[in-house]
C-alpha cells in the first residue's frame, strides 16, 4: 500500500516512502520473529531453566537487591512467584533492573517474559503498545507531597508552583491534565528517578513532588523530619500497578495471571506460607482450598503446570497479605495501610476469581 | 677636565641589608597576590569568608561521621541532633559500589588482582624511558590475562584470542614488504581465520583451567567504569590514529568513509548510541540472540571516543610544518615509513594534551551507562542503594565517594599528561 501510493509521487518522495517502508519491513519482520519466539514463552523459560523477569533499578519497597545483592520488594514477589509455580524454585530468576524508559522495550523484545515493575495499567499500553496487563498487584493513586511551611492545604492552591515530576511516566501527563482541568499553571522540573526526585525536592529545586502515593510515602519516611512534610489530600489519578506480559501469547498470560490470583485467594482463604504445607497435605473440608492447592482437580493440567503450582508459589512468598505486610505494609519503615488493596471482604478492591 | 670630577666618590661597599619586612617572604606574597589592590583585597576577603563558613559546615559533618551502623535511621539516632555524617553506607555497601551488587563477593580478588595487574601493564608504556623493554610483553599480554580475570570461563578462549592476534601479527609482518594496506587486511583475516577455527575447538574444551564464569551483566560499580574507560580509550587511539590518516587521506573513498564517520558520530550525543545499543539492537538481532550488553557499550562508547581522538589527532597532523613531509619523502620512505618514524611520533606529541581531555571526558561519561539500567557506580547508587530501606535519603557520602573515586583518577591521569609533556619536551622554550 505504501508503496503503491509512492509511485504516484515525486521521485524525492518516492525515496524516502520507499526507504521508510524498508525500514517498516525489517521492523515488521523482527517484530514477527519476536512474536514468533513469544508464542511458547512457556517453553522457553523452561528450558532456560530461568525466568527473565523485569523490574525496578530501584524503587523502596517494590523492588532493590539487599546488602548480599538478593533481590526483594513487593514486586519482585510476583517474579519469585511465578518462577516458584512453574519451575518450582523462587530463586530461579533473572532479574533484569529496566527504566522508566528502557521497560518496554525490554519487554517487547523478549528481553524480560514478564515485567513487574510499578507499571499503571492504562489502555494505550494495553492496546497500542501490545502488552497485556494480566492483573492489579497494587492500587495507587498520584499525590502531592508539600513541605508544611508552604501553607498549602489542597492541590488546587498549587498554582504557579514548580513540581518535580519523572519524565516517561503516566505521572506526567496526569499531572498536565490536573492544572489544565483547574486552570492553574505549574512549572516542571524533570528528573529521572525517584531518588533523585528526593533529592531535589529536599534542596528546594521544586515546591511539590509529585508520584504515586505510595512513593510518596516511602520517600516522606526517609526524611530527617518527616513531620515537616505533608502529603496532600487530593488524589488525582488512578493508578492501577501490576504484571504485565507481551501480546500473542495467551498461554503465558494466564500463567502470570493466575498465579497472581493465587496469591490474591490465599489470603482470602487463610492460607499462609507457614499453613500452606499442612494444608496440601491431604483434602480438606473447603473445596476451593483444594482445587487450589490441588488436591482436588486438576487445575493445574489447564494451564500445562503440575498441579502443585499454586502450593509451590504461596510457600515460597506467602499469601498476598503476607507479601504487603512484609515488604510495604504498616510495620515497615514505608508504613502503607492497606486502604484501596485490602480485600474485597475487608472493603478493599482485590477480588480474585474463583479458582473453579 | 675638573667638570667631569664627580663631587662624592665611594670608595667602599656599603654592607648588604636585609631588604624591607614587607617586601620578603610571607608578607610579600600576601601582598603581591591577595592584597594587590581594593578589588583584591575584597575578593580576598569574601573567598575567606566563604571557605570558612564551608569549613566550619563541613567539619563536623566530616569528623562527627558516623561508620558503623545497620542503617540510616540508626544514624541518626546515634548523632541524637547533632550534624554528622553516615559513612555506615559505605563501610556496608563498599562491596556493591566497587563491584556492582551480583559479582560473587568470594571472586572479588580476581577483579582487584587484574586492578592490580593493570599498573604493571600499563608502567612500561607510560614510563618506557624507565623501565626494560621487556615489561611490554606482559602489556601485550595483559588484555587476555585481565579477561581470563574477570569473566572466568576456560582459559583456552583468551588463549585462542591471544593465538589469533600473534597469526595476524605474523601475517602482517610478512606481507609488509609488499604493501601497508595489503598487510592490515592480511593480518585482520588471518586472526579471523585462526579464531573461526579456534571456535569450533573451544567448545570441547570448556572445562580446561577454568575459572568460574560471571556473567557481564552481573558485573558493575566502579568496576564497570574503569573497564569501560580503560578498555574504550586504549582500543579508540589505534582507531582513532587510523580515522585521522584516513581523513587526510588523498583516495577518495577511504576519506570519504573517515569523513563520515567522524561527522556522524560528533553529530550525535553520546547518550543516543547507548539508547541504541541497549534498546534498538534488540529488535533487528534475531531474537534468542545474547549479544552482550558490555560488548555492545564498549563498541559504542569507542566508536564515540574514536571520533572525537581522531580529530585531536588531526589537528596535531595539521599542525606539522610542510617540511617534515617533504623530509621524510625525500628520505626516500613510503607512507607507512613515513607516518610511523616522522610525522606520526611528532604530531601524538602535540596532540597529548588533546588526547588526554577526551580520554578524562570519556572516562567521566561512562557513568552515562547508568541510564540504560546498568549498574555503575552512580547506577548503583541511583538504584538499588538509595531504593534500599535502609539508606534511602544518603546522599552526599555516596556522591561524595563516587567523586572521590573519580577525581583521584583523572587527577592522576592529568598529572602524568603534565609529566609527559616535559619529558618530550624538544623544543628549547
Amino acid at each position: 500500500m505504501a508503496n503503491k501510493t509512492a509511485f504516484r509521487k515525486s521521485d524525492n518522495q518516492e525515496e524516502v516512502n520507499m526507504n521508510k517502508t524498508v525500514f517498516l519491513g525489517a521492523l515488521t519482520v523482527a517484530g514477527l520473529a519476536a512474536g514468533a519466539s513469544a508464542a511458547a514463552t512457556l517453553d522457553d523459560v523452561k528450558a532456560r531453566g530461568k525466568l527473565n523477569c523485569g523490574v525496578n533499578t530501584g524503587l523502596v519497597g517494590f523492588a532493590a537487591p539487599d546488602a548480599n545483592g538478593v533481590w526483594e520488594g513487593f514486586d519482585v514477589v510476583v517474579c519469585r512467584a511465578v518462577a516458584a509455580a512453574v519451575l518450582g524454585d523462587a530463586n530461579a530468576v533473572e532479574f533484569v533492573p529496566t527504566t522508566a524508559k528502557t521497560r518496554f522495550t525490554a519487554l517487547s523484545s523478549g528481553e524480560v517474559d514478564l515485567l513487574s515493575r510499578n507499571t499503571t495499567w492504562t489502555f494505550s499500553r494495553d492496546t497500542d503498545l501490545k502488552f497485556d496487563f494480566v492483573g492489579v498487584n497494587y492500587y495507587d493513586g498520584q499525590g502531592f507531597l508539600v513541605p508544611k511551611a508552604l501553607g498549602v492545604s489542597s492541590a488546587k492552591e498549587l498554582d504557579g508552583a514548580t513540581v518535580c515530576i519523572q519524565t516517561g511516566t503516566t505521572t506526567e501527563l496526569n499531572l498536565a491534565d490536573f492544572f489544565r482541568s483547574n486552570n492553574i499553571s505549574y512549572e516542571p522540573v524533570p528528573i529521572e528517578t525517584n531518588a533523585e526526585g528526593q533529592q531535589q525536592y529536599l534542596a528546594g529545586a521544586c515546591d511539590a513532588y509529585t508520584t504515586d502515593a505510595s512513593g510518596l510515602a516511602s520517600t516522606r519516611a526517609a526524611f530527617e523530619n518527616p513531620g515537616d512534610h505533608v502529603i496532600l489530600p487530593e488524589i488525582i489519578s488512578k493508578e492501577p500497578l501490576g504484571p504485565l506480559v507481551r501480546h500473542g501469547d495467551n498461554d503465558w498470560g494466564d500463567i502470570v495471571r493466575w498465579t497472581l490470583n493465587a496469591l490474591i485467594t490465599a489470603e482470602e482463604l487463610g492460607i499462609t506460607s507457614a499453613n500452606v504445607a499442612e494444608l496440601a497435605s491431604a483434602r480438606g473440608s473447603n473445596p476451593e482450598i483444594n482445587r487450589l492447592l490441588g488436591t482436588e482437580g486438576d487445575l493445574g493440567a489447564m494451564i500445562g503446570l503440575d498441579n502443585e503450582w499454586a502450593r509451590r508459589a504461596i510457600a515460597a512468598v506467602g499469601n498476598y497479605g503476607e507479601v504487603f505486610e512484609k515488604n510495604i505494609g504498616e510495620k515497615t519503615p514505608i508504613g502503607l495501610s492497606r486502604g484501596l488493596n485490602a480485600q474485597w471482604t475487608n472493603g478493599g478492591l482485590l477480588y480474585a476469581p474463583p479458582f473453579r | 677636565m675638573s667638570r667631569n670630577t664627580p663631587a662624592f666618590v665611594r670608595s667602599r661597599m656599603l654592607p648588604e641589608s636585609p631588604p624591607p619586612v614587607a617586601d620578603t617572604g610571607a608578607i610579600r606574597w600576601l601582598r603581591e597576590n591577595l592584597f594587590s589592590s581594593v578589588g583584591n583585597t575584597i575578593l580576598t576577603l569574601v573567598s575567606a569568608y566563604v571557605v570558612v563558613r564551608i569549613l566550619f559546615w563541613a567539619a563536623p559533618w566530616f569528623f562527627n561521621g558516623i561508620w558503623d551502623s545497620p542503617s540510616l535511621s540508626a544514624c541518626r539516632e546515634m548523632l541524637d541532633g547533632r550534624t554528622g555524617a553516615c559513612f555506615a553506607v559505605l563501610t556496608e555497601r563498599w562491596n556493591q559500589l566497587l563491584y556492582g551488587f551480583k559479582y560473587p563477593s568470594e571472586l572479588y580478588w580476581r577483579p582487584t588482582l587484574a586492578f592490580v595487574l593493570l599498573f604493571v601493564a600499563i608502567a612500561p608504556v607510560l614510563f618506557i624511558k624507565y623501565l626494560p623493554r621487556q615489561m611490554l610483553v606482559f602489556t601485550g599480554l595483559y588484555p587476555f590475562i585481565a579477561y581470563w580475570l574477570i569473566w572466568g570461563g576456560s582459559v583456552t578462549v583468551p588463549v585462542f584470542a591471544l593465538v589469533g592476534v600473534l597469526a595476524g601479527a605474523v601475517v602482517y609482518r610478512r606481507v609488509l614488504t609488499v604493501s601497508a594496506g595489503v598487510a592490515v587486511l592480511a593480518g585482520i583475516i588471518a586472526a579471523m581465520v585462526v579464531w573461526w577455527a579456534a571456535g569450533r575447538v573451544t567448545a570441547s574444551m570448556e572445562g580446561v583451567f577454568a575459572l568460574e564464569p560471571v556473567a557481564s551483566r552481573d558485573m558493575g560499580g566502579f568496576m564497570i567504569n574503569l573497564m569501560l574507560g580503560v578498555i574504550c580509550v586504549s582500543l579508540s587511539l589505534p582507531f582513532g590514529i587510523l580515522l585521522a590518516l584516513g581523513r587526510r587521506s588523498s583516495m577518495p573513498i577511504i576519506k570519504w568513509i573517515c569523513v563520515m564517520f567522524i561527522e556522524f558520530i560528533r553529530g550525535v550525543p553520546l547518550i543516543t548510541l547507548l539508547f541504541v545499543a541497549n534498546v534498538v539492537l534488540a529488535y533487528f538481532l534475531p531474537p534468542g540472540t545474547n549479544f552482550d550488553l558490555i560488548l555492545r557499550v564498549i563498541i559504542m562508547i569507542t566508536m564515540f571516543a574514536s571520533a572525537y581522538i581522531a580529530e585531536v589527532i588531526r589537528g596535531g597532523l595539521a599542525a606539522l610544518p610542510r617540511g617534515q613531509y617533504e623530509a621524510a619523502d625525500s628520505l626516500g620512505l613510503d607512507y607507512a615509513q613515513a607516518m610511523q618514524f616522522v610525522i606520526l611520533p611528532q604530531a601524538l606529541k602535540i596532540s597529548i594534551p588533546g588526547i588526554v581531555n577526551v580520554a578524562v571526558g570519556l572516562f567521566k561519561d561512562t557513568t552515562l551507562v547508568s541510564i540504560i539500567s546498568i549498574f555503575d557506580i552512580v547506577g548503583m547508587i541511583r538504584g538499588p542503594i538509595l531504593a534500599s530501606t535502609e539508606w534511602n535519603g544518603v546522599y552526599w557520602e555516596l556522591y561524595g565517594f563516587a567523586a572521590l573515586l573519580f577525581f583521584i583518577t583523572c587527577y592522576g591521569i592529568s598529572q602524568y599528561s603534565q609529566w609527559l609533556e616535559r619529558q618530550l619536551q624538544t623544543d628549547h622554550r
